[in-house]
Parts: C-alpha cells; structure tokens; sequence
C-alpha cells in the first residue's frame, strides 16, 4: 500500500499546523500510518534502550523486523540525534545467539545442579522452577526466595514483580541492579528532601551559567546530554564548566576547571565549599532561614561489608543512618574546619583551584547546576555526598529553579521509573513509600486489595546481601532478570559466583543472550526485549515515555511481563501464605496468585480491544486482558495525589514523554517552587513538601577514609567504570559487530611513568591482581583516559577480562551501593 | 645410462627440502629458527643474510643499506666462495626441484622440440635488470623474480604466486630445456659469477677412466661445462670444472660408471691415473 | 674460398652483431622491467607502508621484500603485497581497515629490517608517518550530522593531538554541540585505528598515503601571517599609518554598538 500524494500532503499539512501552535500530534496519526506504512517501512515511537538520557527514537519495522531507527527529530530531550549506541539500537536484538528456547541443566533427563544446559518448554521450566520456590519457601520462609530486577525493566515489569515478590510470596527479598547505581542518590534524596528524584531537569543545561560535574564522565557516559552541555558552554557567554575526577577523562576536554582529587576525598572538598561560603558571606540568609533545617551525621559508620570483617568490625556505629541535632550556628563552627589547607591537603588539589571552584557556588549572580553519576553514587560515603552536595545549593538556595540545579544523572533508562517510583528495592513500596513504615504498607495493601499483613515488615536482601545470603546458604531460591549481575557485581570471586554455584539454590536467569550470568545460572528463561513487547521507561528527568510493541520475539522467548505474570499461576495462595492471613479475606480461598495479584478486578480492568489496532500485544493476548493499562492504572493510584502524578496510560501514548507530576494537563519542570510545582501553594514561594516542616536538610557528614586503601602490596587504586561504546556488561552491544570493533576488548588505562616504573610497554599483557582476584588485560599508556600516577581505570563491559574479580563489596552503610571506584590494586607483568 | 648412483641427488634433495623445512618451521611449527625469506633473513636472532644480487640492485639503485643487510650478503658471498657460487641453484633455490621435474618429464615425455637459447642470455637479462635498477632507482628484478616470489610463496603464502612456479615448468617442459635455470635465470648467473671462483669444485679427477658413455652430459644441467675438465687436457685444461655454471650438484659424480668425478678444491690440479686403485685416491 | 682474415671479418661481425643484439635485448628488457618498477610505485591509497618506510621510490629502491618486519610485528599488521594488492610484489604494507597499526613502543618492525627500507632513525614510533587521516566521508559522518560517535577520536592513540573534537553550534536543533573530529597532520602517525574503528558501513575517516592527504600550496604565493611570525615583524620597514578621524576615541563606533566579551565575540543579547 502506499500513501497518495494528495493523502502525503494533507499529512503533513496538519504536522504543519500543530508544529506552529507549538503542538506536537504524533498519537492518533499512527492508524493511517500503521495501516500504509511508507516506503514499506511502518514508523512508531520508542524510547533508547540504553542510558538515563531517555533519547526519543523512531522504530522502522518492515516484514515483522527492526530494519531501522532515527532520532525522533521532534523528541525534546535529543531532537533526532543519537550516540552511537542509540544509532546500532536497530541490531541489539538480532545478536547471532540469541535465547529462543528455556534451557535447564540436566542429567539422565532430570533437573542436576551440575548438567548440562538442555532445551525444555516453558510448562516443565515453570514447573521445576516453582517446586524449587515452593521447596524453599516450606522449608525457610519467604526469606529463602529473592528475586534481582533492573533499571532497565519497563515500569510494569517491576510493578508485576514487586506485587508477585512482596505481596505474592511475601518476600521483601527484591532488588534491582539499580542498588548498584543510584541506591546513593536516593538515600540523599530522601535524607535531605524527603523525597525522591531531581527538583530540576534537562532545560537546565540551557540555564545554568556555570556546570560542576562532581563524579560524572558526560562525555562518555550521556552522550547527548553533554553535547547540550556542550553547547551551552560555547554559545553563552562566561559560562564555566569543572570537572572534578580521581583521573582524567573526556569530559575534561571542555574544562575550564579541571580537578583531580585523591579518591574519597571528595567529601572534603564539598565540605570545604560550604565553609568557604558561610566564611565569605555567600549564604543566602533568607532562604535558609526559611527553607532549611541542619542535622548532624552520626559517623564512623562502616563499609557495609561482612559483619566478621575486620574494617567493618573496626566500625563504632555501623550502618547509622541517625542524626544529631545542629543549626546554622552549629553547622558553621563544625564545617569550619574543612579549610582551604585541609581540603588541599586531603585531596591533593591546590588550594587556587578549590578556591576557584568555591567561588562558582559563592557567586549570588552564577546559576549553577551540579552533576554527577556513578563517581558520587558509588562511594563508600556517597549518600553523604549526595547530601552535602544539596549542602551547598541550600546554602546559597541555588536550587529548584532554571539553571539553578543539583542534578542526579541516571545510569539506566529506568533506573528512576521502574526501581524508583515503582520501588523495587527491598526496602521501598511504590511511590517513596518503605515498608517499614506500618502506615504506607498499609496504603500499598489497600491498592492491592490485600489482607493486612500481607507485605513483611522488614526490608529483605539488597543487592551485595543477596550474593552473601546465597552463598551462606539463607536465600535459595532465585531469579534474576534484566540484568547481568555476576558480571556487574562486586567481589565476583567470593561471593558472587560461590552463592550461584552453592548445592543448596537453584538460581533462574532470564536474558535474551547467553550471559555469564545466565550461564552460572541452574535455569535460563529466553526473554523478549526492547521492541519486542510494550514498555515504559522513565528517565532522569522524570519523563516518563511509552512505546508499542513493534515485532515478535524469537522462538518461545517471552517478556518478563508474561514471565512473571504466568508463574504466579503456579501457586495457590494456601500454598505461600499461612491460614490467618487468608482467613482475614476468605474470598482468596483457593485463588492463585494470578488471580489475587493481577487477575484482580483492576488490572485486568481493561479488555485487550483497547490495544493500539495494527500492533501485536503478546502479554494482553496470552492474559486476555490489557496487561499493561491494567497495572499502569493501578500503579497510578499510588502516585496522583502524592506528589508524583503520573498522567493516564492513553495520554503517555500520545506524547513524547513527560515529566511528572503531570497534573492538569501539564509537566512539573522544577519542582518545590512556586509557579512551577503546583504542589506549592500561592505565596508559599519555595517549599521542600517532602518533609514535614517543608525545609530541606543541611547535613553535616565529614571526611572519612575510604574502606580499602592502596598500601605496600597493593600500591594502587582501581577505578572501574564504562565507556561511551558498550551498555554496561555488553551483553547487547559487544553483540552489534560495529560496537565490537570500535572498543573490542578493555584495557587498563595507566600513567606513563607508573608503566615505566614496573617495566610496562604500551599494549603489553598484565596482570591485575587485588587481594580478591586477578584479571588479565594490556597497558594502555595513552588514550581516552588519563590516570594520574598511583590510579589504574579499568572499563568492565568485556566478559573476556572481569573486572568485577577484582573490586571490594564494600559498599554505602545507608545505601548499600558498591564502591566499584576505590579498591587497592597492583599491577604485574602477564 | 648403466649403473646410476644417486647419492648426491639424494643429498641435494634432502638439502632443498631441509632449507624450506628451516624457512617454514617458524610460520607452521612455531619453530623460529630461521625468519624472512632468501631474499634476506635471520637465523637464530644473531646470523642475517641477504641475497648479494638484491644488495646489488638496491646499491645500483643508490639506496645505501643499513650494515645489517651490507653483513648479510657479505656472508652470504663468502660462503659460496667456499661452497661453489651456483651450488645456490641446486643446493638451496626451491625453483631447482621444479625445474629439475620438468626436464625429467620432458625426458620421459621424449619431448625433443624446444626454442634455443643461448645460456650467455641470463648475463644479458642480469645486465638488464642490473641497469634497470639503476636507471629506474628500483629493485627492478625483484618486481618479477620468480625464485624470490616462489621462495616467499612458500614461507608467507601468496595465492596466485604459485602459478609463478607452474609457468616456469610449463616453460621448462614444452619450450626451452632447462630453459630456465640453465638460460635465463639472472639470480644463477650472479651466483655464476661468485661461482668463477670459488673453492669447491667438482674435478674430473680419474678423467683417464672415461670411456665416453655420454651420461654425465646427459644428465648435466649445463654440460658446456664438463668439456673442458674431462676432454682439455691436450690443450691444457681441467681436471676441475672452473667454469662458474657448474652448480655443484654432483649428478656427474653419481652416475658416471668410471668414477671420473669428485668433489675437490679449485686449486688441486692432480688426476688419478688408471692403475691406482678405486677408492684410494689420496691428493 | 675464404681465408683465415675473411673468417675472422665475418665472426667478428657476427659477434658485433650478437652483441648489438644482446645489448638492445637486455636494453629492451630494462626498459620493460623499469616500467613496470613505474607501475609498481602507484600504490593503492588504502595500503599503507610500515612505521619509517622511506618515500614510496626510495622504499622500491631499499625494500628487499625478505618479510622480517612482517614477522616480527606482534600484531599481525604487516603483511607482503600480493596480486592485487595495489603495491610493488613482496613488499610489506597493511591495510587500516582491516588491522591498523598498534604503534608498539619499541617498534619490532623497523628493527627488523635489514636494508634501512624502514628507517632506522625512528625511534619513537609517535614521529611515524605512515599516512594521514582523512575526514572524507563529511556528509555520512555521524559527529558531522551532530550524533555522539567520536569513536575515531577516543579510539586515536594521541587522542588531542592527532584527533581533537573541534566544537560547533547545531543550528537545527538549538541545543546541541556538534563534535567535528579533526584530524592535525602533524600529529597523526597514520596507524588506521580511527579508520579500522570508524563504525560506518564505508569507514568515513580513511588514512591516506601523505601525498594524497595533504593539499600542496603553489611556490608562487606565500602566507603573509606565517611569513611575517617567522620573519619577527613585518617584511616592510617604515610604513607609516595615518590615525583615524573619530574612531577610538569615543565619539563614534562603526557599528550599532553590539557588546562585545573578552573573546571579541558579541556578548548574548539580553532585552
């Protein structure tokens, strides 16, 4: 079919007129354009399946196959410009191997944790699977069941398995590799605002007069993003851009103010621009007084790591996330310490150049935004450092307006909407609701239409304590999804490979491609990915975006939507909850936890004729109902109303995304101010609603040692990291062959003279050895990366070299995030 | 031909094949004993050699060489001063068992029809590619050379090179005999020219035993050469073999029922005569 | 009949003969071999001679194509030109595309050779030239077009200095900078891995041979700024320059005044 000339121009004659109301009208147009695909090629919109950034994209789908993508020229955040993972999305799912077929180890044609990986079919996949749940559970309770999510889950991926796992099972035993990524950053959120995700969003990079990245290669790691920040620093006017780092990357290339610090200490410099603030007058009086409270942190709060071990045990007040109570007054005498000297000395920056940055924040006339990922997230102290990077916004009240703007970059393309919002952390409900908290397990139940009691009281096994559990023993059944964890984890060498391999469990991956972690696994599930079955994502600006399903998956691979949602027939009720939770709603009776959980009058509300005509819905076909407006629209429940309204199902299809809180039709740009945020009311002028007083907190958290320093027999540190080429483990783009060759294999990134000194060339083979493991890689003396002496950066997408052998499961004592940035290292010739 | 020996020609082929073994047991077995090709190499890290007519041309071509390759052939020179400049050909050149199939074939074939070429012709195609270098600044022979294309053939693999060999059979077979070693070939006739003085030489030694049964001409890649030492003695020549085409192969020796030929030095003019016995010659 | 002199007229004249023949002959077949020595001096743009080779016809003229540089290059760069090659038989090249150059430290392959074909002067392989890199593919350039590839940059051995990203304004979106990768022939050793990486289809970054990368300008015409730094101050002495009527002396401006920064670009414009 082919559209008519006459039909052509009319087309575009309304695109014309929309564009210059200003409106953009790409939803109800997809019928005609499903219907007469152009150039045989059928167009719809999608959302980039790597980075934070949420680029809008376009997908061509022709004879039931990706054969293109394009920057959606019209999406707000990236206007038709990809990186170059974003440009090779069309071949992520058409890797050679991909998983067609459930595979479980067998021997003599029965389940054997030491057989060989044999194909089966989903039934006796699902039933070997729920006997090992059904087992564990009998045996030790909810607490032996676990299941490992992702940021990269759609939103009602982890809606579905954070009701299957917490109500469901009754297991608060679910964490999302997102623990490794952003756990610091809502710690700091929630500490110092009470609630989650940035005030600010992208369009402050077009605001802001000077950046200060705080632990963030832009450059590499959101691409697009930098090219804004980019931009901004060329065509305006004095804008001003530092770079702090413990060694030199890409983004140092549009310094202005290029600092490298000694790892950890970037907690004394932060604490040393508050004080240089408070001591210049710099403070805006007005708005502290009337916008901020000041606690103190208890310190001395250990490394996260095993309780027998001796640093941890050296800990006075391990995990303490308590405050002691300040003022103004307070905080200025304790903070005054931190001087010029003493961060210089510290950190190793001369004393000009933390001047300089100080007198960035310090300026009343400078909007600042302040950015940063993984190098501030994944810190031994990064929930403190979240914190006191809010420190010194608050004091100047550089917050929550244009340009004005501390900003928690994302990792993954959902880290903020399906772990966050969702709240698929073993701690977290949806909508910043924990369940700890009687009150909010009690709204989450009500949602659900469960009995009380139904959701555990007690946070169950993050991330790092989830491998320590399997390999004690104490979890033992589990299921990871969406993530390639053994590759990603801390410390792979004693605890994350010994719990997979442990007798005692039985551990399900379900992946599209062969991972190492799919192949230590007792069970692999074929998964749908990416276009291949509806989704959402919700970005780091809170923007929530939508896409179709666009094709089928391969062979019997299904989405882990289905794959949730149909194992949860296999248990009935009286099975996994004890009688008097049942007895407190008899109708259950009998029921399965299909039909208690989503079968429920609410998410299977809508009939699947609502789905969009022309595109498959694979979940809604096999259910019967409109899976994902069912749980979308229950999930909503949770958040309008609650300071994070999410608009309707139907509106997010028609729209490039959109950052919430949506309410009346409208985006929230900026948040706790007035005239941008309707949660503050008239007159209010700025208000952190998150806490009860309004005021954001100041907290006082001082320099403390990292958990593992260099010394005689490790004289190095190890910095691990990603690069712009490869999404995290590769598993999708070491798979594009282009991808491949452009960054075929890691290398250590290493300071000339620190080669020299060990009798290294350029290209040679090494040996990295840590007091955990070693890897072997080659010297690269120059290139992209740029160590100073005494610091080694390791990249750790190739599965060839796992750089995860290597590093420390020391982690946040509040966050429980890793500290993939500092761990001692040598280096040895191979 | 009567009682055929075949000692040397065994000697000789397991020589050839000893020298490609040398040249492949780095890039098959890992073996690096020898690298590069005969156009230069190292043996062992410590011995480089160069062939002296690729330094030649590359002088002519006013390229002065580092020491390395001026040592080379230097090497390289001596040692067939010592050992006979064209043994190369039969000793070493991995074009010689091509060439020597061929005319066996053409014999057995009866093939007698053939173009005649003056063996003076590889002086002037020597002369050529020599003045060629020169005028043109370029390795000049070495864009053609079929022992050097061969030779790195066999050592780096080169595809289509091979048919470089397959021609020069072809060659050797239906057009000219031994048309190429015996004839035109350049690089036989430098190693010729080191070969008018060179030490080993094959003597006609017992040449008042010969009985004229022809079989050292027959089988004799260049068997002007053997006049002189077995039939001059009236005019004052032989009994060795001076002439720098001889390649020192030693066929002659083999099959010669009288036992006329020997191995001996270019300056040992003593003969045996017939009533000493066989076996024990002593110079 | 003829005597002994008439014979020895006619073999002298035969041999005269003979050798003029000769002579012509290996005359002829100089010519023909030089020829082909011409042609072989054309080299394919895509194939790339070894760290220190010498220029392409001194290169002919020293290369004995025995193939040690080939044998030790560790990372199986080198090879020998065969049929097809775009390249003098035996001689050692490779092809960035395929497998660029890793730029060893201690440089094997000039080591190797034995006739100086690879200069032994070089020995610091970041002063190597095996060709430049060349921004050809313009208009299918991903960085070009404003997309984040810059692989060929990160993936530059002397990443900001062969390659740096020079930074642009993207008029049609507004908001983003445009990276154009460019390539500074002083700097660039011609290794090929931004040619080898370039994630194109038809890489869009190519290494060429100097003499085809690099323009030449003509001997008839000089840079006036380069000669005037190299020569201190201007070629011409007392030249006069008469002051201007009004102008820097705040009476009048030329223009309507646009503010100007530090940079002596225009400041924003604020209303």
């Amino acid at each position: 079919m082919s559209v008519t000339r006459r039909d052509f121009i009319k087309t575009n004659a309304i695109m014309a007129t929309a564009a210059a109301a200003g409106i953009t009208l790409p939803a109800r147009l997809h019928e005609a354009e499903a219907a007469a695909p152009a150039g045989g090629i059928r167009w719809d919109k999608g959302v980039c399946r790597f980075c934070g950034t949420g680029c809008g994209v376009l997908v061509g789908v022709k004879d039931g196959r990706v054969v293109a993508t394009q920057g959606d020229p019209d999406a707000p955040v990236n206007k038709g410009l990809n990186c170059i993972k974003g440009y090779f999305l069309s071949k992520i799912m058409y890797g050679q191997d991909r998983l067609t077929q459930p595979l479980l180890r067998k021997k003599g044609g029965v389940y054997d944790k030491n057989g060989d990986f044999t194909p089966v079919s989903w039934d006796e996949a699902f039933d070997v699977m729920a006997t090992k749940f059904k087992e564990a559970l009998k045996k030790k309770g909810p607490t032996s069941v676990g299941m490992f999510g992702s940021g990269q889950w759609t939103i009602w991926e982890g809606y579905a398995a954070a009701k299957f796992m917490k109500a469901g099972l009754r297991s608060n035993n679910l964490d999302p590799n997102a623990r490794h990524c952003m756990a610091s950053a809502v710690v700091g959120f929630m500490r110092t605002f009470g609630i989650d995700e940035p005030m600010g969003c992208y369009d402050d990079l077009e605001h802001a007069d000077a950046f200060v990245l705080w632990g963030a290669n832009m450059s590499e790691m959101h691409p697009i993003l930098w090219s804004r920040l980019t931009d901004r620093r060329l065509t305006h006017e004095g804008c001003q851009v530092a770079v702090l780092s413990t060694y030199e990357h890409r983004s140092f290339e549009l310094a202005d103010l290029p600092i490298i610090f000694s790892p950890q200490s970037d907690l004394a410099i932060v604490n040393f621009i508050a004080n240089y603030i408070i001591q210049n007058n710099a403070v805006n009086q007005d708005f502290v007084s009337k916008h901020v409270g000041f606690k103190k942190a208890i310190t001395d709060i250990g490394y996260g790591l095993r309780p027998d071990h001796p640093t941890q045990k050296a800990a006075k007040n391990p995990d303490s996330g308590e405050f002691e109570p300040l003022d103004f007054e307070g905080f200025k005498a304790w903070v005054s310490e931190y001087t010029v000297e003493k961060a210089s000395q510290i950190s190793g920056v001369p004393a000009d150049k933390l001047i300089a940055l100080a007198k960035i924040y310090a300026d009343p006339k400078k909007k600042v935004m302040s950015l940063w990922t993984m190098g501030v997230n994944q810190h031994t102290r990064g929930s403190w450092m979240n914190s006191n990077i809010y420190n010194i916004h608050l004091l100047t009240g550089k917050i929550s307006e244009p340009g004005n703007s501390p900003f928690s970059l994302t990792g993954q393309p959902s880290a903020c909407g399906t772990a966050r919002e969702v709240g698929t952390f073993a701690h977290r409900l949806p909508s910043d609701m924990v369940v700890t908290n009687p009150k909010h397990r009690e709204i989450t139940e009500k949602i659900w239409q469960l009995p009380e009691g139904t959701i555990p009281d007690k946070p169950g096994f993050h991330a790092v304590l989830q491998h320590r559990m399997l390999k004690d023993g104490k979890l033992n059944a589990y299921w990871v999804q969406c993530t390639n964890n053994m590759q990603a984890a801390p410390n792979m060498n004693e605890e994350g490979y010994p719990g997979y391999r442990n007798p005692e469990n039985f551990i399900v991956v379900s992946d599209p491609y062969p991972t190492i972690t799919a192949l230590a696994a007792d069970l692999i599930l074929p998964t749908a990915m990416w276009m291949e079955k509806e989704g959402a994502y919700g970005n780091a600006e809170r923007r929530t975006q939508f896409w179709r399903q666009q094709v089928k998956a391969p062979g019997e691979a299904r989405s882990d939507l289905w794959q949730v949602m149909e194992f949860s027939k296999r248990f009935k009720v009286e099975e996994v909850w004890p009688e008097e939770l049942i007895a407190k709603k008899p109708e259950l009776k009998g029921k399965t936890l299909f039909e208690i959980l989503y079968a429920n009058g609410q998410v299977n509300k809508f009939p699947t004729t609502e789905t969009q005509k022309g595109f498959e819905n694979d979940e809604s076909t096999a259910f019967g109902f409109y899976v994902q407006k069912g749980l979308f629209e229950e999930y909503g429940q949770f958040n309008r109303g609650h300071a994070h309204d999410l608009a309707s199902f139907d509106t997010y299809h028609q729209a490039r995304g959109l950052r919430w809180p949506v309410i009346d039709g409208k985006e929230t740009l900026w948040r706790f101010r007035e005239g941008y945020d309707p949660y503050v009311k008239a007159g209010e002028g700025v208000k952190f609603y998150g806490k009860p007083d309004g005021k954001a907190l100041i907290i006082a958290a001082p320099y403390e040692p990292p958990a593992e320093s260099p010394d005689k027999e490790y004289d190095m540190w190890l910095v691990t990291g990603r690069v712009l080429e490869h999404w995290h483990s590769g598993s999708m783009t070491r798979r594009v062959p282009e991808l491949h060759k452009a960054y075929p294999s890691a290398q250590v990134f290493m300071h000339p003279e620190d080669a020299k000194a060990r009798g290294l060339r350029r290209g040679q083979e090494v040996k990295l050895q840590t007091r955990r493991g070693e890897v072997v890689t080659r010297v690269e003396t120059s290139g992209r990366n740029k160590p100073p002496q005494g610091v080694v950066y390791m990249p750790w997408f190739d599965e060839g070299q796992l750089t995860n052998k290597l590093t420390l499961d020391a982690t946040c004592p509040l966050s429980k995030e890793t500290d993939f940035k500092k761990c001692a290292v040598r280096v040895v010739k191979a | 031909m009567r009682a055929a020996g075949w000692k040397w020609l065994i000697a000789r082929r397991l020589s050839q094949a000893f020298f490609v073994a040398l040249f492949l047991a780095g890039p098959l077995a890992g073996l690096w004993v020898v690298e590069g090709t005969l156009a230069s190499s190292l043996t062992l890290g410590v011995l480089p050699l160069t062939d002296p007519l690729i330094l030649l041309q590359s002088l002519l071509a006013r390229h002065w060489p580092e020491a390395t390759a001026l040592l080379g052939a230097a090497i390289v020179v001596a040692g067939y001063l010592l050992v006979g400049g064209r043994a190369y050909c039969s000793w070493v050149c991995p074009l010689n068992p091509v060439t020597d199939a061929a005319h066996w074939l053409r014999e057995k074939l009866g093939l007698r029809e053939g173009v005649t070429i003056s063996p003076r012709l590889r002086l002037w195609v020597l002369a050529g590619a020599l003045a060629a270098s020169a005028l043109f600044g370029t390795l000049a022979w070495e864009l053609v050379n079929p022992v050097t294309i061969t030779h790195r053939a066999l050592v780096f693999g080169g595809g289509l090179m091979w048919t470089v060999a397959v021609g020069i059979f072809v060659f050797d077979l239906a057009i000219a005999r031994r048309g190429w070693c015996g004839h035109l070939c350049p690089v036989g006739a430098a190693y010729g020219l080191i070969g008018k003085g060179s030490l080993l030489r094959v003597s006609a030694v017992r040449r008042e035993a010969c009985d004229d049964c022809m079989d050292c001409y027959a089988v004799c890649p260049e068997p002007r050469v053997l006049t002189p030492a077995l039939r001059g003695k009236a005019k004052g020549f032989g009994p060795v073999i001076l002439s720098g085409d001889c390649t020192n192969c030693g066929r002659c020796i083999d099959v010669c029922p009288q036992d006329v030929f020997g191995f001996a030095s270019r300056f040992d003019k003593r003969e045996q005569t017939i009533g000493q016995q066989q076996g024990e010659y002593v110079p | 009949m003829t005597g002994p002199g008439e014979k020895k007229t006619v073999d002298r004249r035969e041999m005269l003969a003979g050798g003029v023949r000769a002579v012509c002959g290996a005359g002829f077949f100089a010519l023909g071999l030089g020829m082909l020595g011409r042609q072989a001096e054309t080299r394919a743009a895509q194939s790339l001679r070894p760290p220190g080779a010498l220029a392409e016809a001194d290169f002919l003229a020293a290369c004995s194509r025995c193939g040690l540089c080939v044998r030790d290059c560790p990372w199986d760069t080198l090879r020998l030109a065969g049929i097809g090659d775009g390249a003098a038989l035996g001689t050692p090249l490779f092809t960035a595309r395929a497998v660029p150059c890793e730029m060893c430290q201690d440089i094997p392959c000039v080591v190797a050779c034995p006739t100086g074909a690879l200069d032994h002067r070089l020995t610091d392989i970041k002063q190597a030239k095996m060709g430049i890199a060349v921004l050809v593919g313009q208009e299918t350039c991903l960085n070009f077009l404003g997309l984040r590839c810059d692989v060929c940059y990160r993936v530059c051995p002397l990443i900001d200095e062969a390659i740096t990203l020079e930074r642009s304004h993207n008029e049609r979106t507004g908001k983003h900078a445009r990276f154009i990768p460019t390539v500074h022939s002083d700097k660039c050793t011609g290794c090929g891995k931004c040619e080898k990486a370039c994630v194109l289809e038809e890489a869009a970054i190519k290494v060429l041979p100097a003499e085809l990368a690099l323009g030449r300008l003509g001997g008839h015409y000089r840079l006036g700024w380069e000669e005037k730094r190299k020569h201190g101050e201007s070629l011409l002495k007392d030249i006069i320059d008469l002051p201007d009527r009004g102008y820097g002396d705040g009476t009048a401006t030329p223009y309507g005044g646009a503010e100007r920064g530090a940079n002596g670009a225009f400041k924003e414009f604020k209303p």
